[in-house]
C-alpha cells in the first residue's frame, strides 16, 4: 500500500460523495416545489464549495493517491472501501461538483413535473458520479458504476421528449452490456491478484499478454461505449436528444468522461503490453469518430443532435490524446475532458434555453434569433467558437496539445505524421458546423420565422448566473491554462514512465503479430 | 425445545383442520393465520440456537437448519401479511387452505433438518403434497379452470420428479449400504468417480431441481405460476427454494472431492437455466409467467455457487437464496396489492403505477433492479459474489456466460420499470394501501438495499452455519 498517501484526516472524499445522497433523502418529505429546487440548489453548491478544499490541500509534487480513505467492508471477500485521488481524477472530480449547481439551476422552470423525483435523481446522480472518480476499490468502482444508470435512466425516461422510451432503454442496455464483461475482468484480476481488488495493486503486474489482450477488450468494451468512440456511439444521439436539460449536460459533460477516465486508469496501468498491440485500432477508431462526427453533425438539423455528434468528435480527441501516450497528448487529453465539459454542458444549456421558449429544437424554428435576443446570443457565440477550438478558447488549447502530442507519437515511431494530418480535417469540420449552426441562429435567412415576441424573452438573471461561469472557464483555460496542467503533470509523468517501463514484453508480442 | 418450531406449525395445522370443521368468518382465519406464523416466527427465532440429533439421527438440529427454519417462518408470514384480503382462494375453502398451507411449512422444516434419505423423502412429501393441493383452491370464478390445469400438471411432474430421486436413494443405499447423510459421504468418497454413484447424485439433487425449478425440471413452472393464485405463486416461488437449497447443499456435501462430472453437469444445468429462463422471459405478458421465467435464471445461478464445492460458495448461495426471498416477496406484495379480486396480473396493468400508488411503484422498482442485479441493490452482491466464487474455482466460461444472461435480464425487467415509472394512464384508479403494506413494503425494500450494500453480516452467519455441517 506504498502508493497511498494518507494527508487529510477529514474524511473529505466520503463528504463529497454521500452528502448529495443525504440530500436526495432530506427531500423525500418536502411536499412544496419550490424548496425541493432550494434545497437541491443549497446541497449542490455547498458539494460544489466544499470540493474546493480537495484543490487547496492537493500536492501536486506526488503522483500517489491523496485523500485517502480505507474501511474494511466485506472482509471475507477482502473487498474494501477505498477512496482516494491523484492529479487525473482531481479535475474530473471538481468538474463533477461544479456543474452540479447549475444543472438545478438549469431545470429550475424546465421540469414542471414531479420536481421532486427529479430533483432526488439529480442528487442520487452526483453520489455515483463523484464515486466513481474517487473509488480506488474496484468492486466499489463497479458498484458506482453501475448505479449510475439508474437515475440516468429516470431522468431520461420520464422528464424525456417523446422519444424517451426508446432512448432510454437503449441507454441503459447499451451502456450495461457494455460493462458486464467489465466484472469478469475484475473478478479475474481479483483472483490473479491474490484475492485484492484495490485499484493500484493490479497494476503495473506482469500479466501475461494473452490475459492482458483479453482484459483490454473487456474494458475497452465498457469504456469504448461509454466515451463513445465510432461505433459504439448511437446510444448518444438519442439519449442526448431526448434527455431533459440537465440530463444532457451531465451526459455531456461527466458521463462520458468516465469511458476516458476509465482507459486512463485501468486500461494503460492494467494492461501496458496490450494497450501497445492494440493501439494502432484505438487510434484509428479515434480518428474515424473524429470524422464521422464531423461530418453527421454537419448535415443535422436538429440542434442537439448536431451538439451530440459534436460529442462523438470531441471524444474521439480526446481517445487520440490518450492513446498516443506522450505527456502532451495525454495531459491535452485530460485538459480536453475537462474542455469538453464545459463547452458542450454549456451549449446544452442554451439549446436547452431556446426550447424552453420556442418549444423546439429545430435549427429551421430559431433562426434569426440573434436580432432579439442580444445576451443569449453572445453567450452561444463564444461557446460555439470554444466548440471548435478557436484560439483563445479553452479547447484550443486542449486540441493543440492532443494534435502536437499525435505528430510527436509519429516522429517517435519514424513514420509520417498520417495520424495528427487525419485528425486535422475533423477540427475544420467542427468550424463548419458550429458556423453553420451559429450562423443559422444569429441571422438566419431572408424567410425567417417570425420569432419578435423573444425580445421580451431574452436571458433572466437565474440563466445568465448559470452560463456566466462557464464562459470564465472558457477563457481562464484558454488563456491560462497552466494552474490546470500543473494539478495532473506530476499523475501523468509517473503514469508514462511506469508505462515505458512495462510495455517492453509487448513491443517483441507486436513485432510477432506483424510477421 | 428442539422440536418446537416443528410442533408449533404442526400445532397450527391442527387449529386450522377444527376450523375446517365449522364455519368461521373468513376474517377470524385469517387473523388467526397471520397470529400463528407470528408465533412460529417467533419460536423459530427463540430455538435459533439449540442443538441436537432426534429420531435416532435422523433429524440434525442446528444452526444451519434453524436458521432456514427462521427464514421459512418469515417469509410465509410476509406472505400470509400481504395477501390479506385473501381473494385468490375458494370461498369456504379457508381454513383448508391454510391447513394446507401450515402443512406444507412443516413439511419444508423438517426437511431442512433431515440427514437421512428417508427423513428427507417424508419430510419432501409433506411440503410438496401439501402444496399440490393449494394450487387447485384458487376462486374459480377467475380464471375457469386454469388452476385445475395448474395442480394436475404440479402434481405429475412433481411425482416424476419424486420417483427419480427415489430411484437415486436406491442406487445410493446399494452403492454404500446406508441412508445417512454422515456416512454416506465417506462410503461414496470411493467410488464417486464410477458412473452408478454420478448417476445416483444427479438423480437424487433432481428432486430438488424440481423444488428450486431448475433446467432440466423447470418445466411446471409457467404455467403453476399462472394458474395459481397471486398468494399461493407467492409462497411456491419463495419458501420452499429456501429449503431445495438447504438440502441441495446438503447433498453436494456428499461429493468429498468434486468430480469432474457433476460439477460439468451442474455447471451445463446452471447457464442453460439462465438461457432459457431469460430468453423466455423476454417475450411475457403476464407479470407471473415473467417471474417464473426469472425465477428459472436465478436458480440457475444458485447453483453457480453450489458449483464451486467450497464452503464460501455455499455461502453465497445461501445468500442469494435469501436475497432472492426478499426481492420475490416484495414483488409478490406488489402484485396482490394491485390484482384486482385476486385476477392476474399483466404488465400492463401497472401503466402510470407511480402516480397510483407511489409507494407501490418504488418498491416494485426496487425489486426489479435488484433481480436484474443492478447495485447497490442485494441482487448485484449476491450475483457478484457468486461470479467471483465461481471464478476462483477456474469456471471462466461459465461466468462469462453467466454475466452474459444479466445483460440479457436486464430488458425485461427495464420494461416493467418503463411501464411502472414512465407512463401515464388516467383511465386506471389509484391502488389504496393500508399503512401495514406501506410499512412492510418499506421493510423490504430496506432489507433488499441493506443485504446488498452491507453482506457481511449475513454471509459470516451463513458461514459458521455450514461450518457445522461441513
Amino acid at each position: 500500500m506504498d502508493q497511498l498517501l494518507i494527508n487529510s484526516g477529514f474524511p473529505i472524499l466520503s463528504v463529497l460523495t454521500f452528502l448529495p445522497l443525504v440530500g436526495a433523502l432530506l427531500l423525500l418529505p418536502l411536499r412544496s416545489e419550490e424548496w425541493c429546487r432550494r434545497v437541491s440548489l443549497g446541497f449542490t453548491s455547498l458539494i460544489a464549495l466544499l470540493s474546493l478544499k480537495l484543490l487547496f490541500g492537493f500536492d501536486k509534487t506526488t503522483a500517489k493517491f491523496q485523500f485517502v480513505e480505507h474501511k474494511v467492508w466485506i472482509d471475507t471477500f477482502n473487498i474494501n472501501y477505498t477512496m482516494g485521488i491523484d492529479g487525473i481524477s482531481l479535475l474530473l472530480i471538481l468538474l463533477t461538483t461544479l456543474i452540479m449547481p447549475f444543472c438545478v439551476l438549469a431545470s429550475w422552470s424546465y421540469i414542471k413535473t414531479r420536481v421532486k423525483s427529479f430533483m432526488i435523481c439529480l442528487l442520487i446522480m452526483e453520489t455515483a458520479m463523484v464515486g466513481v472518480f474517487a473509488a480506488l476499490d474496484f468492486v466499489l468502482f463497479y458498484i458506482l458504476w453501475e448505479a449510475m444508470l439508474i437515475p440516468m435512466y429516470m431522468l431520461i425516461g420520464i422528464w424525456g421528449g417523446p422519444r424517451k422510451i426508446y432512448a432510454s432503454i437503449k441507454f441503459f442496455l447499451y451502456t450495461l452490456a457494455g460493462s458486464i464483461l467489465l466484472l469478469v475482468a475484475i473478478i479475474w484480476l481479483y483472483v490473479a491478484n491474490d484475492h485484492s481488488f484495490f485499484i493500484p495493486d493490479m497494476m503495473w503486474q506482469h500479466y501475461s499478454v494473452t490475459a492482458q489482450v483479453c482484459l483490454f477488450i473487456a474494458f475497452f468494451l465498457a469504456f469504448a461505449i461509454k466515451v463513445p468512440m465510432f461505433p459504439f456511439h448511437t446510444w448518444l444521439p438519442a439519449a442526448h436528444v431526448e434527455a431533459p436539460t440537465a440530463g444532457s449536460v451531465i451526459l455531456a459533460s461527466i458521463l462520458l468522461k468516465m469511458g476516458t477516465y476509465g482507459f486512463l486508469r485501468f486500461a494503460l496501468p492494467i494492461t501496458p503490453e496490450a494497450t501497445v498491440i492494440l493501439m494502432p485500432y484505438v487510434l484509428w477508431l479515434s480518428i474515424a469518430g473524429i470524422i464521422y462526427g464531423g461530418f453527421t453533425a454537419l448535415g443535422q438539423s436538429d440542434m442537439k443532435k448536431l451538439i451530440a455528434y459534436s460529442s462523438v468528435g470531441h471524444m474521439g480527441f480526446v481517445t487520440l490524446g490518450i492513446f498516443v501516450m506522450n505527456v502532451d497528448g495525454i495531459e491535452g487529453a485530460i485538459l480536453q475532458m475537462i474542455n469538453h465539459g464545459i463547452t458542450t454542458g454549456a451549449l446544452f444549456l442554451c439549446v436547452g434555453m431556446i426550447y424552453e421558449r420556442t418549444h423546439s429544437r429545430e435549427l429551421l424554428s430559431a433562426t434569426g434569433i440573434g436580432k432579439y435576443m442580444p445576451i443569449f446570443i453572445t453567450f452561444l457565440g463564444f461557446f460555439s467558437l470554444s466548440s471548435f477550438a478557436f484560439p483563445g478558447t479553452n479547447s484550443f488549447v486542449g486540441e493543440f496539445m492532443i494534435l502536437s502530442g499525435a505528430f510527436q507519437f509519429s516522429t517517435s515511431q519514424n513514420q509520417f505524421p498520417y495520424l495528427a494530418l487525419a485528425a486535422i480535417p475533423g477540427a475544420v469540420l467542427a468550424a463548419a458546423y458550429m458556423l453553420r449552426m451559429l450562423q443559422k441562429i444569429v441571422w438566419g435567412g431572408t424567410n425567417n420565422p417570425d420569432l419578435a415576441w423573444l425580445r421580451d424573452f431574452d436571458l433572466n438573471v437565474r440563466e445568465i448566473v448559470t452560463l456566466a461561469p462557464f464562459l470564465f472557464f472558457v477563457f481562464w483555460i484558454g488563456l491560462g491554462p497552466q494552474p490546470f496542467l500543473e494539478l495532473m503533470h506530476t499523475s501523468v509523468s509517473e503514469l508514462l514512465t511506469q508505462f515505458d517501463l512495462h510495455q517492453t514484453g509487448a513491443v517483441a508480442a507486436a513485432g510477432l503479430l506483424g510477421n | 425445545m428442539l422440536f418446537l418450531p416443528e410442533l408449533t406449525t404442526l400445532g397450527a395445522g391442527l387449529v386450522f383442520f377444527f376450523f375446517s370443521l365449522g364455519r368461521p368468518s373468513n376474517d377470524k382465519v385469517q387473523k388467526s393465520a397471520i397470529a400463528v406464523a407470528g408465533l412460529t416466527l417467533l419460536i423459530s427465532l427463540l430455538c435459533v440456537r439449540s442443538e441436537g440429533t432426534l429420531f435416532y439421527g435422523a433429524y440434525q438440529v442446528d444452526l444451519f437448519s434453524q436458521l432456514f427454519k427462521v427464514l421459512i417462518a418469515l417469509g410465509t408470514l410476509i406472505i400470509l401479511l400481504f395477501s390479506a384480503n385473501d381473494a385468490g382462494v375458494k370461498k369456504g375453502l379457508q381454513a383448508e387452505y391454510y391447513l394446507f398451507l401450515f402443512t406444507a411449512v412443516l413439511g419444508l422444516m423438517m426437511l431442512v433438518s433431515s440427514i437421512e434419505l428417508l427423513a428427507i423423502f417424508v419430510a419432501l412429501e409433506v411440503s410438496s403434497f401439501a402444496v399440490y393441493i393449494m394450487v387447485p383452491m384458487r376462486k374459480n370464478s377467475i380464471t375457469s379452470g386454469l388452476q385445475m390445469e395448474a395442480g394436475i400438471k404440479y402434481l405429475l411432474y412433481g411425482v416424476v420428479a419424486t420417483g427419480l430421486m427415489l430411484f437415486g436413494m436406491s442406487y445410493i443405499y446399494g452403492l454404500t449400504g446406508t441412508t445417512e447423510l454422515a456416512k454416506i459421504a465417506p462410503a461414496l468418497s470411493k467410488v464417486y468417480t464410477q458412473p452408478a454413484a454420478i448417476v445416483a447424485i444427479l438423480l437424487v439433487l433432481a428432486g430438488f431441481f424440481y423444488k428450486l425449478a431448475l433446467f432440466p425440471l423447470h418445466f411446471w413452472v409457467p404455467d403453476i405460476y399462472e394458474g395459481a393464485s397471486n398468494e399461493t405463486t407467492a409462497f411456491i416461488a419463495a419458501v420452499p427454494k429456501l429449503a431445495a437449497v438447504a438440502l441441495l447443499i446438503r447433498m453436494t456435501n456428499l461429493v468429498t472431492g468434486p468430480g469432474m462430472v457433476i460439477v460439468n453437469v451442474l455447471g451445463v444445468c446452471a447457464v442453460l437455466s439462465m438461457f432459457y429462463g431469460n430468453l423466455s422471459a423476454l417475450v411475457q405478458k403476464d407479470i407471473k409467467r415473467l417471474l417464473g421465467f426469472s425465477g428459472i435464471a436465478h436458480a440457475g445461478f444458485i447453483l453457480l455457487g453450489l458449483l464451486t464445492f467450497q464452503l464460501t460458495g455455499y455461502g453465497t448461495a445461501i445468500y442469494y437464496i435469501v436475497g432472492y426471498l426478499m426481492m420475490n416477496l416484495a414483488c409478490f406484495l406488489v402484485i396482490c396489492s394491485i390484482s384486482q379480486g385476486g385476477k392476474n396480473v399483466a404488465v400492463e396493468d401497472f401503466t402510470g403505477l407511480h402516480k397510483r400508488s407511489p409507494i407501490l411503484a418504488i418498491t416494485f422498482t426496487v425489486a426489479l433492479f435488484a433481480l436484474a442485479g443492478i447495485p447497490p441493490f442485494v441482487g448485484f452482491t449476491g450475483k457478484f459474489l457468486l461470479l467471483l466464487g465461481a471464478l476462483k474455482q477456474g469456471h471462466l466460461v461459465i461466468v462469462t456466460l453467466a454475466a452474459i444472461n444479466t445483460a440479457i435480464a436486464i430488458y425485461y425487467y427495464l420494461s416493467i420499470v418503463r411501464v411502472t415509472f414512465c407512463t401515464d394512464d388516467e383511465d386506471r384508479g389509484a391502488v389504496a394501501i393500508n399503512p401495514l403494506m406501506s410499512t412492510l413494503s418499506v421493510l423490504l425494500m430496506l432489507s433488499i438495499v441493506v443485504m446488498g450494500v452491507f453482506p457481511s453480516q449475513f454471509i459470516d452467519m451463513a458461514g459458521s452455519a455450514l461450518k457445522l455441517i461441513h
